[in-house]
Order: C-alpha cells, then sequence, then structure tokens
C-alpha cells in the first residue's frame, strides 16, 4: 500500500458504485504508468464479499465496523487515516458523489495532507503527480500539483469508462481493523424516491423534445431514449402548452432552469427564451431538420437529421451498448 | 425616495391614493382591461375595495399581477384617474410584500437585473458585443466621449436578444447613412428599469435610475435616443425628478422626424402587405399612432392595412408591468396570452408582416405564431427591419 | 437556538472570466463576485428555522468585493447580525477561509456556542475540499453534507437533516446539535427581497468586522494551481454526418467517453 495509487471503494446500499470503476480505471493507468500497485480500500458492516468485485486492484484492504456500514464522512474518513497511517500511498482517490462527498477533505486534514478537489484526470509530469481539475461550473480548467504526497484527490464521475474499471480477477483482499469513537451523526432510515412527476433539475440525464416532435403520439420515442439513458423527458414551451406534457416538464425561461451532465434536444430550435433554461448543461447534444437551427450554437454535438428516424436507431445503439457492459 | 416611502397606510394621503376618491365606480375601466375577466377584483372592485378599508385582500389576491400595464383602463377612464402610471403601480409595490412568494420566473428576471443590468441574466460585459456584427462604425462613449448629438440608449431585448440585435443592427445602418452625430453607452449602460417600477419593485428602479442618471451626467450629449418605448416612458416620466432634462425620442417617431431624408435612401422596393401593431407605451401612452404609419408608407412597394383593434384601441401584447416574466404563472391560472390574441388578429387582415416598434412584441408575436401554428403564414419585422431592408447599399 | 451561516464569495461565472498574468489564478481586479449558489440556500434553510422555532441567525462571511451586499441582503432577509471576516489576501483558497472562519467563531464574542452551523455543501471553487467539513474538524463538531431539509426536536439537541442520494433517494440522519451542515438546496428556493429594504438595511443596520487571526504559516500543505485556460464555448455544435446508423455509433462512443453509457 505505501507508494500505491489507492482508490476509496465507495459502497451504497450493498453494492460497490460506478463511480468507484471509473477510479479504478484511472487509478490503473496511473499506478502502471508509475511502475507501482493499485490499491483499494472498502469500508463497510459484513461487506467483505464485495472486495471481489474490486479485481482491477492489486490489492484490497477491507475495513470492518458496524459504523462503516453507512458511508458517514466523520467515522470514515477517521477509519480510512488509521489505515493509511504508517503506509501511505501516493495519492488516494475519493469519488466525487453524494455517497462520499466530505469524506475526502476530511481525509486530508486528518493525515495533514493536501486535498485537491474537483479532478477530471491525473498525469504524470517529470514523476510528480497533476491533477487536471474542473472548476468554477466548468468554465476552467486548473493544471494542479501538491506540494507533498499523499494528496487525496477528489474525481468527478466520468473519468474514465466504468467497464475498464471492472475486472474478472480476484484480488488479494486484507482485512484491517480501526478503533472508532461513536457517531453524532446516523443513519435513521432511507425514504425511495416518491413516484409520481420526476424533478428535472436532480436529472443526469434529458431528453427534450420541441416541435420539431411532431405529435403526442412520438413522445414514446422520446421516453424510450430517456430510459435507455436513465433520465427523464423534458420539453419546450409548445410542448406543452399542446399538454403533451405537464406543466413540470418546461425548460427555459419561464419555466426550469436545468444543469445535467447530459441534455438532448430534439427539434427544438433553440429560441432564446428555451436556451436560457438549459445552456449550462455539461454536454448538449442536438438534433434538428433545419442545419441553421440557433440550438446549434449552444449545443456541443449536433445532428442534421429527421428526429422521427434518429431516435429509434441512437435507443438501439444505447441500449445494445448496454447490454454489451453489462456481460462484461 | 418618493414612491418608496408610500405604504399601505399613508396610501390615502398621497396625490395618486387621493385620486381614489375621485373615482365614479363607472366601471369602464373593468370592461377595457384585457384580463379584466380573469381577475378576482378587476380595476373597480380594487378601487372600491382600497376605499372600504380593505386593502389586505387586495394586495394578497393575485388580481394586481394580472396587470400589464397596458394603459387601456387609463386611456378610457371618465376622470382621468392615473391608473396605469401611478395608481397600479403603488398598490402592486404594496402586494410584492405581500405575496407570500414571488413566482420564480420574475424572482429571477428582477435579480437578473439589479445585477447584470439586464432581465435575461445575460453577462453585463457582453452589452455591446452585439456591435461588432452591425457593418457600420458605433462609438461607444466609454472609448471616445467626445460630445455627440444623440445618446443612443440601445436597451435589453435590443442588446442581447438575437432579434433584438436585427433592430440594433438596422437602427445602426440608418443614423449611419442619415449622418447622425450619435454614439452609444455600451456596457456602461443598464436597463432603464421602466418594467422593475411597473413590476412593482420600485427599489430597483430607483437603483438602475440613480446608476444610469450618474452614467449619463459624465458625457456630453444633446438628447437620448431610446429603440425600447418601456425605457422612453422611464426616461418621460420619471427620471426628470432626477434632473433628466436632454431630449428625448423613441427610435421610430425619431426616424420619422428625418423622413425627408430618409425617403431618397429607401431604393429598394419591398412588396409586402404590413398590418402594424401600437405598442402601449408609444401609442395609447405616447399616441405616436401616425409617425410609424408614414414610415412604413414611405417603402417603394409596400401596402399597409389595420387590424380590427389598432391605435388607442390597439390589443397588449401582454409582456408589460411584468407579464414578460410571468408567463408560466398566468398559463397556470389559465389565462389566455395576449400576445396569441394579437396574432390571430393579424394573420385575419391577410398581411404578410406584423410591424412593430417595440423590441419585446418581436420575441412575443414570434412565439405565439408558433404557438397558434402560423409561423408559415406571416413574418414579424420591427420598422426599422423593414426601413433598412428598403435601404439599399 | 443560534444559527451561524457561514458564507463566502465566489466567482461570478455569468460574467467572463479572465486569467491573470502568469496563468495561474483568475484576474480577481476583472472577476466579479457572488455570494456562492448554495450558500444563499443555507441562509434560506436558517431563515426558515428562524420562523419556525425562533432562532437568532447571525451570517458570517469572509471580505471580499460585493460581500457587504450579500451582508446587508442577509440582514434585510431577517439575519440578525451581520459579521465579516476582513484582512485576507484576495484569492484564499478554501482552506484558509475555513481557517479564518473557524478562529472567527471561536473569538469573535457572541458567534460561540451556535447550536447549528449551516453552510453552502460546495462553491465553484472550493478546489482544495469543502468549508464545512474544515470547519467541523477544526471546531471537533458532527458533520453532514448535501442536506436539502432539516427539523429540530423540541428539546433542540437533535437535528434530522435529510441527505440526497442518487435516483431521488433520501436519507434521514439524526444529527447531535451543535453540528456543521452542508446545505445543498433550502426547503423553499431562497427569498425574493425587495430592493428598498436592502437599501434601508444599508441605512440602518451595521455589519460589525472582525480581523483574520491565522497562523503564520498559513497551515497544511496546500494545492499548487501550476497551469489555468478557460474552457471556450465552441460557439458553434460539432457536427455529426451520416446514416442514422453510423451517427448513432459516433454518438454513443460521444457518450462513453463522457462517463454517460
Ligand atoms: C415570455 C416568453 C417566455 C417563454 N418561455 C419559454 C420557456 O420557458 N421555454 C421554452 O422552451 N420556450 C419559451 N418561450 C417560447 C420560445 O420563444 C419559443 O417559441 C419556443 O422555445 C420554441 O419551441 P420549439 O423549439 O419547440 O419550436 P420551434 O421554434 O418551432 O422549433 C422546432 C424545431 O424543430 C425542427 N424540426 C421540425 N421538424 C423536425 C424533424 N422532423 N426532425 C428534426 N427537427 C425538426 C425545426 O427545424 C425547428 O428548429 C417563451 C416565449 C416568451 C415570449
Ligand atoms: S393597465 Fe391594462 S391590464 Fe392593467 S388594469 Fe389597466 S387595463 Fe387592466
Ligand atoms: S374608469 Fe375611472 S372612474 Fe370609472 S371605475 Fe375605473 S377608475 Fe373609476
Amino acid at each position: 500500500m505505501t507508494g500505491s495509487i489507492c482508490v476509496f471503494a465507495e459502497q451504497w446500499r450493498g453494492s460497490i458504485s460506478e463511480a468507484t470503476y471509473e477510479a479504478l480505471a484511472l487509478g490503473r493507468e496511473v499506478a502502471d504508468a508509475l511502475g507501482v500497485q493499485l490499491t483499494a480500500i472498502l469500508t463497510g458492516s459484513n461487506a467483505r464479499e464485495l472486495a471481489q468485485t474490486l479485481g482491477a486492484a492489486d490489492l484490497v484492504v477491507y475495513v470492518d465496523h458496524p459504523l462503516l456500514a453507512e458511508t458517514l464522512p466523520q467515522p470514515t474518513a477517521e477509519a480510512l487515516a488509521q489505515v493509511l497511517q504508517d503506509r501511505r500511498p501516493r495519492a488516494f482517490i475519493v469519488p466525487l458523489t453524494n455517497v462520499s462527498l466530505g469524506v475526502g477533505t476530511l481525509l486530508a486534514l486528518r493525515l495533514g495532507t493536501a486535498g485537491i478537489n474537483f479532478c477530471k484526470d491525473v498525469r504524470i509530469a517529470g514523476g510528480r503527480l497533476q491533477a487536471v481539475c474542473v472548476m468554477y461550473g466548468g468554465k476552467i480548467e486548473a493544471t494542479v500539483e501538491a506540494a507533498g504526497e499523499p494528496v487525496v484527490l477528489g474525481l468527478w464521475p466520468g473519468a474514465r469508462p466504468a467497464e475498464k474499471g471492472r475486472s474478472s480477477r480476484s484480488p488479494v483482499v486484507e482485512e484491517a481493523t480501526v478503533s472508532l469513537r461513536d457517531s453524532p451523526v446516523l443513519l435513521r432510515r432511507y425514504v425511495e424516491a416518491e413516484a409520481g412527476d420526476v424533478d428535472l433539475t436532480k436529472q443526469d440525464v434529458l431528453v427534450a423534445v420541441g416541435r420539431g416532435i411532431q405529435s403526442k403520439d412520438n413522445l414514446g420515442l422520446a421516453e424510450d431514449l430517456a430510459k435507455s439513458l436513465g433520465g427523464a423527458v423534458a420539453g419546450s414551451r409548445p410542448v406543452i402548452d399542446q399538454g403533451w406534457l405537464p406543466l413540470s416538464r418546461q425548460v427555459g425561461k419561464s419555466g426550469l432552469s436545468v444543469k445535467p451532465k447530459l441534455y438532448v434536444a430534439l427539434g427544438i430550435s433553440g429560441a432564446p427564451e428555451h436556451v436560457e433554461g438549459m445552456k449550462d448543461s455539461a454536454l448538449i447534444v442536438a438534433v434538428n431538420s433545419d442545419p441553421r437551427a440557433p440550438i446549434f450554437n449552444v449545443a456541443h454535438y449536433g445532428i442534421v437529421a429527421d428526429v422521427l428516424e434518429t431516435i429509434p436507431v441512437l435507443t438501439a445503439a444505447i441500449e445494445a451498448k448496454r447490454a454489451v457492459a453489462r456481460h462484461a | 425616495m418618493g414612491a418608496c416611502s408610500v405604504t399601505l397606510e399613508t396610501l390615502p394621503r398621497f396625490p395618486e391614493g387621493k385620486e381614489l376618491l375621485t373615482c365614479l365606480q363607472c366601471g369602464v375601466c373593468s370592461g377595457t382591461c384585457p384580463y379584466g375577466d380573469v381577475m378576482e377584483y378587476p380595476p373597480r372592485r380594487m378601487i372600491a375595495m382600497m376605499r372600504a378599508g380593505l386593502q389586505e385582500k387586495v394586495y394578497t389576491s393575485d388580481s394586481l399581477l394580472a396587470c400589464v400595464a397596458c394603459y387601456a383602463c387609463q386611456v378610457k377612464c371618465p376622470r382621468g384617474i392615473r391608473l396605469t402610471e401611478a395608481l397600479l403601480p403603488l398598490m402592486k409595490e404594496q402586494a410584492l410584500t405581500h405575496l407570500p412568494e414571488l413566482p420564480g420566473e420574475l424572482q429571477k428576471a428582477l435579480q437578473s437585473t439589479l445585477r447584470y443590468g439586464n432581465p435575461m441574466g445575460e453577462p453585463s460585459r457582453k452589452r455591446a458585443a452585439w456591435v461588432k456584427t452591425a457593418g457600420v462604425p458605433i462609438r461607444i462613449l466609454a472609448e471616445d466621449p467626445r460630445p455627440a448629438d444623440v445618446l443612443w440608449f440601445v436597451e435589453c431585448y435590443t442588446s442581447f436578444y438575437p432579434r433584438g440585435q436585427d433592430n440594433s443592427r438596422a437602427t445602426a445602418r440608418l443614423f449611419h447613412r442619415l449622418g447622425i452625430d450619435f454614439a452609444i453607452l455600451g456596457n456602461e449602460e443598464k436597463c432603464a428599469g421602466e418594467c422593475g417600477r411597473l413590476t412593482w419593485e420600485p427599489g430597483l428602479f430607483e437603483t438602475l435610475m440613480d446608476y444610469n442618471m450618474a452614467i449619463f451626467q459624465k458625457y456630453r450629449f444633446d438628447r437620448v435616443v431610446t429603440s425600447c418605448p418601456h425605457a422612453h416612458n422611464a426616461f418621460k416620466n420619471r427620471y426628470p425628478a432626477l434632473g433628466f432634462n436632454w431630449g428625448l425620442e423613441h427610435t421610430t417617431p425619431f426616424l420619422a422626424q428625418h423622413l425627408d431624408r430618409l425617403k431618397p435612401l429607401l431604393t429598394r422596393k419591398l412588396n409586402y402587405t404590413v398590418t402594424y401593431h401600437d405598442s402601449c407605451c408609444l401609442g395609447r401612452q405616447n399616441e405616436f399612432y401616425e409617425p410609424p404609419r408614414r414610415l412604413l408608407k414611405a417603402i417603394p412597394g409596400l401596402k399597409t392595412v389595420e387590424m380590427v383593434h389598432n391605435r388607442g384601441n390597439s390589443i397588449c401584447c401582454g409582456g408589460g408591468g411584468g407579464g414578460m416574466w410571468l408567463d408560466t404563472y398566468f398559463k397556470a391560472k389559465g389565462y389566455e396570452r395576449l400576445s396569441e390574441r394579437r396574432v390571430k388578429e393579424a394573420v385575419a387582415t391577410g398581411a404578410d408582416v406584423l410591424a412593430v416598434s417595440c423590441p419585446y412584441e418581436v420575441s412575443r408575436f414570434e412565439d405565439a405564431l408558433k404557438v397558434v401554428g402560423y409561423d408559415k403564414r406571416i413574418v414579424v419585422r420591427d420598422v426599422t427591419e423593414l426601413l433598412a431592408e428598403a435601404m439599399e447599399e | 437556538m443560534r444559527i451561524l451561516v457561514l458564507m463566502k464569495m465566489a466567482p461570478d461565472v455569468v460574467e467572463e472570466l479572465e486569467i491573470a498574468p502568469g496563468g495561474t489564478a483568475l484576474d480577481l481586479d476583472y472577476v466579479r463576485m457572488i455570494l456562492s449558489e448554495s450558500d444563499d440556500h443555507a441562509l434560506e434553510q436558517a431563515l426558515l428555522l428562524k420562523e419556525r422555532h425562533g432562532a437568532t441567525v447571525t451570517a458570517l462571511a469572509l471580505d471580499a468585493p460585493e460581500v457587504d451586499d450579500a451582508l446587508f441582503t442577509a440582514l434585510a432577509k431577517g439575519a440578525d447580525r451581520a459579521v465579516k471576516i476582513a484582512g485576507l489576501d484576495a484569492g484564499f483558497p478554501t482552506s484558509q477561509a475555513a481557517r479564518a472562519m473557524s478562529q472567527a467563531i471561536a473569538q469573535v464574542p457572541g458567534l460561540s456556542p451556535a447550536d447549528l452551523i449551516l453552510t453552502g455543501v460546495q462553491a465553484i471553487d472550493d478546489l482544495d475540499g469543502l468549508i464545512a467539513p474544515m470547519v467541523a474538524h477544526a471546531l471537533d463538531l458532527p458533520y453532514l453534507g448535501i442536506v436539502t431539509r432539516l427539523s429540530l426536536d423540541a428539546s433542540g439537541r437533535t437535528a434530522l437533516a435529510t441527505k440526497e442520494y442518487p435516483g431521488g433517494v433520501r436519507g434521514e440522519f439524526e444529527v447531535k446539535l451543535p453540528a456543521v451542515l452542508g446545505i445543498q438546496a433550502a426547503e423553499k428556493p431562497p427569498r425574493y427581497v425587495p430592493v428598498a429594504k436592502v437599501r434601508a438595511a444599508m441605512k440602518t443596520q451595521k455589519i460589525d468586522s472582525a480581523p483574520a487571526s491565522l497562523p503564520a504559516d498559513g497551515g497544511c500543505a496546500a494545492a499548487q494551481v501550476v497551469e489555468m485556460k478557460r474552457n471556450e464555448p465552441a460557439g458553434h455544435a460539432e457536427m455529426l454526418d451520416g446514416d442514422p446508423e453510423s451517427v448513432s455509433d459516433k454518438l454513443c462512443g460521444i457518450l462513453t467517453g463522457h462517463g454517460l453509457l
């Protein structure tokens, strides 16, 4: 573990998160380039078997404690600090997700080392680790070096494909014990997502339809695409006006402002009132039959095509890709 | 602080409040109000309730939100009560502090106007970005502060909204060809704030007035010409209290004054049939009914037709008084969108162009045409755009 | 009940950002600062609790351009006191902000003991870590982040905090007070305060000022920016050409590259 690249294996409700595999994929690259081990630390309570899914790592340290059943930031950071105290890795990567938020900051403080947040990539320059960070809401990219090691890196999801971080190999698993004081923060229960209408502002993926979808009957195409991407369907105002979608799905000046990771605009012209509500999305893909539609001025990728022809083919391609990933 | 110190209790002591007492309760205002039938308390009722001490009820109802400041009631009132200009804004101001929650779209517009000087929340430092695309030289006073005859106050929609920029480019070309000595404030300009006032936010309005007056005083010019009827309204009626004493024009009537010199430049034939929409601020409020029509008729080949409701009876586009930022709010209440009512009338004339001279209207009518499915039948153009098109290089 | 709200100004990304000569930091003479979005939610949550439980709310901020506007706005919205920590160098990292805040909480009269310390979950410039866990660590208090709902029990000694998880799942946590919570979103969007009220607050209320007291060495090892560059918006989409099948394939590749598949 000393001198390794180490990844925090994030488990939530009985399984390892996608973001963990992405972190392992990146960690593997960096470890191989440096010629060091890739290690992982898994915390939990009676969750040892999850370590078997972390074969991308050379070594997994599993830490068991009743207080680690959930990723409570303070007990988790304390446990990690105890494990790392006298076998310090060069870098410790924590996925930046809702599950682990705060763990990286606390761990860096506890180890008296540097924390670097918002990383999307890690490079090696002259033997030193450099983090590439996305700051200021995506407006700025910064290359950051830590004054010393270990460095605790908070990694945005999406740094590498998760499938590259999965492996059928069995890793070496070691157990470590820690002693933790009582936690003043305790989980009482989980409340499942309410059925009923979705909150657009909380979706990672939105498939938005405009007048180009032509009729309510075609909405099912958009719904299928949204489902394949794990997102929800939104609309421009005329679509909502016609009653094809409820008011809670309107994006724009007089609707909701959204910032999903992916916004797919289907048959939307890109009127300023619409753009006002979606321009800050991380990735925008537009499909429109008019090559001069203003939506192409805000989109990152554009396709000039009939949406009715494109959507089903795209949905099928995504489904196929997903199926491959599932069997890998 | 003027209007700001008027409160619920003190309202009847102010001149505007006193006007309440002269009301005949004839109901003409309620009858002309485009939203009179959906308001819980139309104007006449509101006045009766204010007189009966039921202020609280008026302020907490959403009737005041439905007022789109169209001046229809004011011009019809037999007692000359300044409903739109004075009384209703004062009451709306109270509504702002009495409402449990401000509709999100309006809140965002007010906050953006305060912070960035425009309701869209566009970067204040890109206000003059369109200038590079104008095709003619435009002097920005911060860069070249020599005195100018005309200070052209461009305003927000005309600076940021793509179709509004078409209007600005056309205006710049017209000014240039007419040899007008003009300059703009560029990124130093902020919204004149009229909608702030008519949207119940006097504090915002005063902040913007103070700001713009301070900028005006930095430079020397003879008159302000603005593309926005709302800004024109503010400069005419509110800014003088702070010392605004320059000449003032809106671009359309200003261009009409130069018609003798403009006409020979209009050499390209435009075989369009055009119907002109009188905006509330230019029309009912200032009675500029003929200048835009004179300009249109000066374009060779162009024919004009009138809608059923024209001049003083024009139907409001629904964007004033904050209507521009209450679209979903109105929709949720089931109010008809006035812009849709208006474009149906325009289409009924058989015209191929709906001409306007307020920058809000391009956005509202182009959108309304899409919603009612007439966007292939008629196009919306600002009068300046048509003039510039008729002017061959 | 005493609630402290920690507020930090962050660069306003609506306006253009410029990189300073040297290429390793923002040009601070050029950027405009605005209250970090989630700090505004933390303030709103505090005001909602005040309305429900009769607390006093103190807004604590670090000096930065336009911070007075943010603090007077907080007062106009209903905060009882505003305190500004002065004397930090411009462009301070988050770790230093957290240290200055923790020091102020311990030293400025009337700030401690607080029952609840609320701040935004994360700011767009939190390059070296988050304020809430840093302050919790410094003051040895419990911490929880991504809180979107908050209620207090009758005794005022425990809070019930709702944290958001993926897929709309929420976790309900019991938190012993005093504690530091990172607020993602208040139960209601931050309220509108009429500008006239803010102007009135500027005339009738005041902001207390306290000097920052930091350890001379500046604290623990920091992260160092070696290069900064702007992610320029392309201005036009990259167009994907071909028949539906090949376009779909290209797009799938792009989505995979972004970790979306
Ligand atoms: C005050 C106000 C507030 C507003 N608020 C909002 C708001 O919050 N949200 C909002 O969205 N709008 C809002 N609008 C409306 C806005 O102005 C536009 O009218 C609206 O966004 C247009 O929606 P659209 O892009 O779906 O329709 P259109 O502009 O008609 O665009 C349809 C597009 O589909 C394309 N198309 C047609 N057929 C096909 C096909 N077979 N395949 C592919 N492409 C095709 C066309 O080329 C065109 O670009 C507001 C307007 C006003 C005045
Ligand atoms: S100004 Fe227009 S909308 Fe307002 S009350 Fe008068 S008639 Fe009605
Ligand atoms: S039109 Fe004038 S006089 Fe008649 S009810 Fe309305 S305000 Fe009163």
